[in-house]
């Protein structure tokens, strides 16, 4: 019996991870140098998130995606050019600024609010996902306070995996020490899933689904709430670059025996 | 005047406390030295009483949450026994370990309470106030923040502090009482993804081998050996102990129906989309230059690397040593060396 949910993915835009980030001070704090230049993708774990969400709205029909995004407009916009070809999805974009050194409390609530102000949306079928880190601030916060704020009692952060049993109930997979999978049963929508990477590999690329998506992007991004986000008293005293630099030995000239040896000799030290 | 709390939780058997919740015991203990502060600590779980004994020198009051509800790590019961805990301390900074059980509510709990948050904290620090070092970018800039705002929560990485040891006793204890909301979520267990080592990031190991997605490219005679690859790495984790690491694209391969390493899962990524490991050492294999590999081999203490590209962006400058070289080779002649030596 297929269980219609309403999937509301938040997430959120970074750096691409091939691109050399440095740090720059502003009057508002810390920021990435040329941040706006750099090519950007969808936070990773948030992307396992919308494809894990698309996935299980295919198989339970009836229901809906909607992917919460924050950050300035022509970034959005620029970004939905692919992220839109990957999975069917109705979004709701936020004007306001990227970056890992915001306060993870005041984009939940600029989260929260949006996702509060979906039309149509039913929260009593309610599957807030996310990514259960970013890739820029890796803390693990927002999607967390955006389910307190949305009144979700349940959680699961880590989530490799969800199966829906017949009664509408599903069984968690959360990641926990050791490289274990911490087994759950919750009794069904409203529930608050961050996940890990998830199962499913990246879509490819579809264009009739980015075409279908791009009718509701364009009027979304037109009608993006802006937002300031309050820092909640954070100061950053400093934001620097790790100097770890090792003078690495390149050997092209031993044998693999005398690679082996010395590896042994190298594994077996103390 | 600040006011500590550190909040705590049980392992695995109920009636001892983890190794992270330790840590942070011995971190707020510090804190307080070096502020003149007053602390407290929390415990959460089935038989806290029973843990306590270890703090029993700690000097410090205790105050608990016990019962089978709170066995078990779960959001709706580990948030409301966190929550009740704060409410009677009515801390200014709160202190814990940035285990899966409290990673899972503790954002959740400071926003309860109205206080801020910060996690994956490696130091803390600070002249005269509270200052805390984290990571960020997946470990690609580190920071130094602070916070005018009380309450304030910080999460501490593992590792970061030494486990608080003491004389263990008889302790008085003093027991929070919790409304629990409904419970809408039993856990059954856990569950491991393969069996026999080779299916996460085991953390003990002192050595990580990666694996890379050159293991399954065509090597010198124009095919591909993913078969060979499999016995060799397989046969390298048993005869060394080391646990198994794996760049993303090696695991993603799985997925879009290429051939694979087939006992390798997602837990196995490194780098941007997986895990930090802080192994003592690490022999990268066949591993390409990229910059997500270097941000999952942050923490690794010594490093070495097998590859076939004596220019590899990756190796120079973030690897000990790298040996140009073809790994299959490499590999099984180590392979040979320690079947001989066990």
């Amino acid at each position: 019996m297929p269980h219609p949910f309403h999937i509301v993915v938040c997430a959120g835009i970074v750096p691409d991870p091939l691109q050399t980030l440095e740090p720059v001070n502003s009057p508002n704090g810390p920021g990435i140098k040329n941040e706006m230049l750099l090519p950007a993708v969808l936070d990773p774990w948030a992307a396992s998130a919308l494809y894990e969400a698309a996935h299980l709205a295919a198989s339970n029909p009836g229901s809906k995606v909607w992917l919460v995004s924050l950050g300035p407009k022509a970034k959005l916009q620029q970004l939905m050019m692919t992220v839109a070809q990957k999975a069917s999805f109705e979004l709701v974009a936020i004007d306001g600024p990227i970056g890992g050194f915001t306060d993870a409390g005041a984009t939940a609530a600029a989260l929260a609010e949006a996702i509060d102000a979906i039309a149509g949306l039913d929260k009593t079928r309610l599957l807030l996902f996310g990514g259960w880190e970013s890739a820029t601030r890796g803390a693990g916060v927002t999607l967390q306070i955006v389910g307190e704020r949305l009144g979700i009692a349940d959680q699961f952060q880590g989530v490799d995996r969800i199966e829906v049993r017949e009664d509408g109930s599903f069984e968690v997979l959360e990641r926990i020490e050791g490289g274990k999978h911490q087994v759950s049963i919750c009794a069904g929508a409203p529930a608050v899933l961050g996940w890990a990477t998830g199962n499913l590999p990246e879509p490819r690329n579809n264009p009739q689904v980015g075409m279908a998506n791009m009718r509701t992007i364009m009027p979304a991004l037109q009608k993006a709430k802006a937002v300031a986000l309050d820092p909640k008293g954070l100061r950053y005293i400093s934001v620097s670059l790790p100097s770890q630099q090792r003078a690495t030995r390149v050997v092209k000239d031993l044998t693999p025996d005398e690679i082996a040896d010395e590896l042994v000799a190298w594994i077996g030290a103390e | 005047m600040e006011s500590i709390l550190v909040l705590t939780h049980c392992d695995e058997s109920g009636t001892a406390l983890s190794k992270g919740s330790l840590e942070a015991v011995t971190a707020a203990k510090e804190l307080a030295a070096r502020l003149g502060a007053t602390w407290t600590i929390g415990i959460v779980g089935s038989n806290p009483e029973l843990a306590a004994q270890a703090l029993s020198s700690a000097g410090a009051p205790i105050r608990v949450v016990s019962g089978e509800a709170f066995a078990q790590p779960r959001f709706a019961s580990d948030s409301a026994a966190c929550e009740a805990i704060c409410r009677a301390a009515q801390p200014t900074i709160v202190l814990a370990p940035h285990s899966s059980r409290f990673a899972r509510i503790m954002a959740a709990v400071a926003h309860r309470i109205d206080g801020s948050i910060d996690t994956h904290i490696a130091a803390i620090g600070g002249a005269e106030g509270v200052e805390a070092g984290r990571w960020f970018y997946r470990q690609r800039m580190e920071a130094v923040l602070t916070r005018a705002s009380r309450p304030w929560f910080l999460l501490l990485d593992a590792g970061t502090h030494v486990a608080y040891s003491g004389e263990t006793g008889t302790v008085a204890t003093e027991q929070v009482a919790v409304e629990l909301p409904a419970l809408r979520t039993t856990v059954s267990g856990t569950r491991s993804p393969q069996q026999g080592g080779a299916g996460t990031i085991r953390p003990d190991a002192k050595l990580l081998f990666v694996a890379g997605a050159g293991w399954t490219k065509k090597q010198p005679d124009g095919q591909t050996h993913v078969e060979k690859a499999g016995e060799l790495i397989l046969q390298f984790l048993s005869t060394s102990g080391a646990s198994l690491g794996s760049s993303k694209s090696l695991v993603d391969q799985g997925g879009e129906g290429n051939a694979v390493l087939p006992f390798l899962t997602h837990l196995n990524q490194v780098g941007q989309t997986g895990s930090t490991p802080r192994h003592p050492k690490g022999l990268a294999t066949c591993c390409h230059g990229e910059e997500p590999h270097v941000v999952g081999w942050r923490f690794i203490g010594e490093r070495r690397a097998i590859s076939l590209d004596p220019n590899c962006g990756w190796a120079r400058g973030k690897a000990d040593v790298v040996y140009i070289a073809d790994a299959f080779q490499v590999v099984a002649r180590l392979n040979a060396l320690l079947a001989e030596r066990s």
